[in-house]
């Protein structure tokens, strides 16, 4: 295994969903519904069984919109004002309208949500105006329900190959070129639509701990689908709105405030003070969380050391087996016991992700993007604030409407020489006698990242990052060298890592206010409202490099009052209050 | 410019007892996401998975999946 082999095969189908993680094995069971005659391939650079963001699974929904407790119109507003009023609504009504729906079905696969004693939906307030959280107390059967649904449609699965381009042609998708990624041999897959759920670009920042890998995200996620999108053509959405969390230090992983919230757990100060009013992420909690750091009352807690025996157990068992469970590892070894002290947290590493926040390739409430036939969903997909139910139902969005799509189409024709260049392109770190290693390039660009593009924004900075990124751009396609496949997947990922970087910083620099609390705060620049309530969309420029222009934020379907624009603005504890 | 050979620890750990690799198990190296296990031939001809990258979200898929609890994930030194 791993030795690098010579070899290239073409296969066709109707549709080509790559990602196996959450969005795109919905898309390829709609989409089978809905046309079953039709050839689907579901493929994914790791193995469907396991792969992307939910592996392990999930401890909760973070959006549902559940009839009783929310309304499609009561949610469209919150995400609107949590993202600052950017937001082309009619995607986030429609999945508020249909999310329900996929709830059930998921529920009919066997995922187990939480239920009140009356069998009903328990769902719990952690946003700042409704109560849209579900627990999965036994979120670790996700993957594994989903995979049984996959067989049982007969879906063609393809693991360990790595999309590392689309095809396009006639202006619409046509493919994608792929590489194995413990022989390097090729596959072109002709497809008539093409789905992309390939998750978040969560590889970009560097962690604190220095470790490559020790990020938020499922470190597979290297933002291949931002990179992919990007160089086929496709505009990418308000990247300059990052994803930053506000994690458990060092382990990195989510601190779980939505799980130990509804349960009285809370975000505290290094006073044991509350200091924010609600823990939903936002760009504007986490600049409170930033301001509280530097105003020296950190670090920053997460506080369950107040509850009784039977909570915090309760905490515990979900949290130690659901999404993360290493992490009753990591605090066993640090001899952290959640009923004695804080668990302390820190500001994580900028990445790219609609799942948390708003950046993401753009799509419209089908899941289209700005090529015809190219549909993306889940965390690399621009509905904000999209969380896992988000890639589901906007997976199963684009899954149907490409069915639909392929009926009608036949295959695009391509230009051969596109996959000679791009072999050409993959395998030349193989041609070289030595060279820089693909994770010294990796390491550099994210360090730079670190340096120069994470918040608070500074132009000149990211002046410097765009130069030092072309530095590293010029080593890695004139010195990169790899020994086996498995070394030139890593290489192909610390491409697609410098593309995002690259995209960072273009986008940062072209939106000259400051919005979105910590995500885009530009410290030259205040919100300006008149000059940029628009989207800003990225593409590649003529000249090879990012471009980008704004769009205009399309109409609301819901209004919404001046007096309630602000809701997330507000969210510091009063000083009586904290002072109680 | 030749390559060091730098060592490191790796945070995936195999019990070489209970590991069946001699029988054809593979589970823990289809399921990791980052791709990091492999098997191992011993110069006696005895197979068994091990760490061949030190690329680990530690996500644990190959300790849940193992059907004979042979794999324990441990945090990567640097972040534990």
């Amino acid at each position: 295994m791993d030795e690098i082999r010579d070899g290239i095969d073409q296969i066709d189908c109707d549709i080509l969903i790559i990602g196996g993680g959450t969005a795109g094995p919905m898309a390829a069971l709609k989409a089978k519904k809905k046309n079953p005659k039709a050839n689907i391939i579901l493929l994914d650079k790791a193995n469907v069984k396991r792969s992307g963001a939910i592996c392990m699974g999930m401890d909760g929904l973070n959006n549902s919109v559940i009839p009783g407790y929310a309304t499609p119109e009561q949610y469209t507003k919150e995400i609107t004002v949590a993202n600052d009023g950017i937001c082309d609504q009619a995607a986030v009504y429609r999945y508020a309208q249909e999310c329900y729906g996929i709830i059930q079905e998921l529920d009919s696969f066997g995922i187990r949500f939480q239920k009140d004693q009356n069998g009903e939906y328990d769902v719990k307030k952690v946003h700042h105006i409704g109560t849209y959280v579900l627990p999965m107390p036994n979120g670790d059967t996700v993957k594994k329900a989903l995979y049984r649904q996959l067989r049982k449609a007969r879906i063609n699965i393809i693991n360990r190959y790595m999309a590392t381009r689309l095809l396009t042609g006639e202006g619409r998708v046509a493919g994608a070129i792929c590489v194995n990624t413990r022989s390097a041999e090729f596959l072109v897959v002709r497809a008539k639509a093409v789905i992309m759920g390939l998750g978040a670009a969560g590889r970009l920042g560097l962690p604190t701990s220095g470790y490559l890998y020790g990020t938020y995200e499922n470190a597979s996620n290297s933002g291949e689908g931002y990179a992919m999108a990007y160089h086929a053509g496709a505009g990418l959405a308000n990247l300059e709105c990052y994803q930053i969390n506000p994690l458990i230090k060092d382990y990195n992983g989510p601190a779980c405030a939505y799980v130990a919230g509804p349960m009285g757990g809370y975000t505290a100060n290094a006073r044991g003070e509350r200091f924010i009013e609600c823990d939903y992420w936002s760009g504007q909690m986490m600049q409170e969380f930033f301001d509280e750091l530097q105003g020296g009352k950190g670090p920053v807690y997460l506080k369950l050391n107040h509850l009784a025996e039977e909570t915090v157990a309760e905490i515990e068992r979900v949290l130690h087996i659901v999404e993360r469970p290493t992490r009753g590892h990591f605090h066993r070894g640090r001899g952290t016991d959640y009923r004695k002290q804080m668990i302390e947290m820190h500001i994580s590493e900028i990445g790219f992700c609609s799942g948390h926040s708003a950046s993401g390739v753009f799509v419209d409430e089908h899941a289209r993007t700005t090529i015809p036939g190219l549909y993306a969903a889940g965390d690399m997909a621009n509905v904000p604030h999209n969380y896992m139910l988000g890639a589901f139902t906007h997976g199963a969005f684009a899954g149907e409407d490409a069915a639909d799509y392929v009926a009608e189409m036949d295959f695009a024709a391509f230009d051969q020489a596109d996959i000679e260049a791009e072999r050409t392109r993959v395998l030349a770190p193989t041609k070289r006698e030595d060279g820089i290693p693909p994770n010294q390039i990796e390491y550099k660009t994210r360090r730079l990242v670190n340096d120069y593009l994470q918040p608070p924004k500074v132009t000149a900075k990211m002046h410097l990052a765009q130069k030092r990124f072309a530095e590293v751009r010029e080593d890695m396609e004139n010195a990169m060298y790899v020994r086996d496949a498995h070394e030139l997947m890593r290489a192909l990922e610390a491409s697609s890592i410098l593309d995002c970087a690259d995209m960072a910083a273009a986008a940062s620099l072209y939106r000259t206010e400051s919005r979105w609390g910590l995500y885009h705060n530009r410290v030259e620049y205040e919100r300006d409202d008149e000059n940029w309530f628009c989207h800003t969309i990225l593409t590649k420029g003529d000249d090879g490099m990012p471009a980008s222009r704004k769009q205009d934020v399309k109409p609301y379907v819901v209004d919404i009052a001046e007096d309630e624009k602000d809701a997330y603005a507000k969210q510091r504890v009063k000083p009586s209050v904290a002072a109680e | 410019m030749p390559l060091a050979q730098t060592a490191t620890t790796v945070p995936v750990v195999v019990n070489d007892d209970l590991c069946i690799a001699d029988k054809g198990c593979t589970v823990c190296v289809d399921v990791c996401p980052l791709d990091v296990l492999r098997i191992a031939e011993t110069a006696e001809g005895s197979k068994t998975a091990y760490m061949k990258y030190d690329e680990c979200w530690y996500c644990m898929p190959c300790e849940a999946d193992c059907p004979t609890g042979a794999v324990t994930v441990n945090l990567p030194y640097l972040l534990k």
